[in-house]
C-alpha cells in the first residue's frame, strides 16, 4: 500500500465509522422514543 | 473486477448510499406516506415516522439486492456502469449483505413498533422485488415492466394498513392505480431513451413485441387507469374531491396517451409526444396522491367543516 492509498483507507474508514456511529445514535433515540410513546 | 479499489480499500459509505437508489426512494416516501396520510384513522406521529423509515429501509434494501443481482447486467449497460459494484468500489458480497441486512431490519422494525401486518406486507414487497422481478422474471419476459410495476405499488399500500392494521379494499386500490402507472410510464420512457438492455438480454417490450405494439398497450393500460384511479371515489372511500380531480387527471392522461398510441416515429424523430407523456406521468402520480391526502383531510378530518 502506497502511502496516498494509506491515507484514502484511513479517510474512508473514518467516514464509515462516523456513518455508522451516526446511524446507531439514530436508532437508540429512535428506540427511546418509541418506547415511551408505547407506554403512553 | 478483479484489479479493483475494492478489494483491498474500504468502501466509501456513500457508495452503500447509493445501492439504496435514494431517487427511486423519493417517490417510495412520498406515496408511502400519502397512503399513511389518507387512511381512517389515527397514528402517533413518531410511530408514522417509523413506519415510511421502514417503507424506505425495505425499498432500499430490496435496491441492493437488485444491485448485487444484476452486477455483470449494469456493467454491460452505459446508464449503470458506473454503480458501486460494476465500477468496482464495492464488493459483491458486501452489497448483498447489506440489502439482506436493511430488509430483515426494516420488516423487524416495523412489526415491533407498527404493526405485524405491514411487517408481513413489508416482507412480500422486498420479495416480491428481489427475487420474483429481479431474479425471476425481469430476464424472461417483455411483460417485466408490468410485473415491476407491482414492486413499486406496495408503499402506499403499507403505509395504510400501518395506520389500519387490516387490508380493505382502499388500500389495494391504492395497488392497483400504480400498477397500472407503471407500464405507460416507463414505456413512454423507453420510447424516446436509447436503452441498451437488448445488449445485456434483457426484455424489454419495444424490442421484443416491436414498437407498434408498445404503443398500443400504453394506451390500453391509460384508459384501464381511469376507472381505477377513479374507483376510490365510485365505493364511497374517498369524498368528490379525489373524485373529481382523479378524473380530471386521467382523463388528460389519456388524452396525451391518444397521440403517442396512433403515430409511429420516424428517422430523426423528436419523440415530443412520448416526452410529455412520460413528464404528465409524474405529475399525474404527484397529483393524484395529494388529492387523496387532502380529499381526506377536508372530509375525513373536517378542515372546513
Amino acid at each position: 500500500m502506497t502511502p496516498e492509498e494509506e491515507i484514502e483507507f484511513k479517510r474512508r474508514r473514518k467516514g464509515r465509522n462516523l456513518a455508522l456511529a451516526a446511524v446507531l445514535v439514530f436508532f437508540v433515540l429512535l428506540f427511546y422514543t418509541i418506547t415511551f410513546v408505547k407506554m403512553g | 473486477m478483479t484489479d479493483s479499489t475494492a478489494l483491498y480499500l474500504p468502501t466509501d459509505w456513500r457508495d452503500f448510499l447509493s445501492l439504496t437508489k435514494p431517487r427511486v426512494m423519493s417517490l417510495v416516501i412520498f406515496t408511502g406516506l400519502c397512503g399513511l396520510l389518507a387512511a381512517p384513522g389515527t397514528i402517533h406521529p413518531l410511530i408514522g415516522f417509523t413506519a415510511v423509515l421502514c417503507i424506505s429501509m425495505g425499498a432500499g434494501g430490496a435496491a441492493a439486492l437488485n444491485q448485487w443481482w444484476e452486477a455483470d447486467l449494469d456493467a454491460g449497460m452505459k446508464r449503470t456502469a458506473k454503480r458501486p459494484i460494476p465500477a468496482g468500489r464495492l464488493r459483491r458480497t458486501d452489497a448483498r449483505d447489506f440489502g439482506i441486512a436493511l430488509s430483515v431490519a426494516s420488516v423487524g422494525v416495523m412489526g415491533v413498533a407498527v404493526n405485524w401486518l405491514a411487517a408481513i406486507i413489508l416482507a412480500i414487497s422486498i420479495v416480491y422485488y428481489a427475487v420474483i422481478y429481479t431474479i425471476w422474471l425481469k430476464p424472461r419476459t417483455p411483460q417485466n415492466i408490468v410485473i415491476g410495476g407491482g414492486a413499486g405499488a406496495f408503499p402506499p399500500m403499507i403505509g395504510w394498513v400501518a395506520v389500519t392494521g387490516d387490508i380493505t379494499l382502499m388500500p389495494v386500490l391504492l395497488f392497483a392505480i400504480i400498477f397500472m402507472w407503471t407500464p405507460p410510464h416507463f414505456w413512454a420512457l423507453a420510447m424516446f431513451v436509447q436503452s441498451d438492455y437488448a445488449k445485456v438480454g434483457i426484455p424489454m417490450m419495444p424490442v421484443v413485441k416491436g414498437e407498434e405494439s408498445t404503443r398500443r398497450q400504453i394506451l390500453v393500460y391509460t384508459l384501464l387507469l381511469l376507472p381505477v384511479a377513479a374507483a376510490p371515489w365510485f365505493i364511497g372511500g374517498t369524498g368528490a374531491i379525489y373524485g373529481a380531480i382523479a378524473i380530471a387527471l386521467s382523463l388528460v392522461f389519456i388524452f396525451l396517451a391518444a397521440p403517442v398510441a396512433l403515430r409511429r416515429s420516424e428517422e430523426g424523430d423528436t419523440m415530443k409526444p412520448e416526452k410529455r407523456l412520460f413528464g404528465y406521468s409524474v405529475l399525474y402520480l404527484f397529483a393524484l396522491f395529494a388529492a387523496l391526502v387532502a380529499d381526506r383531510m377536508v372530509y375525513g378530518q373536517g378542515l372546513f367543516a
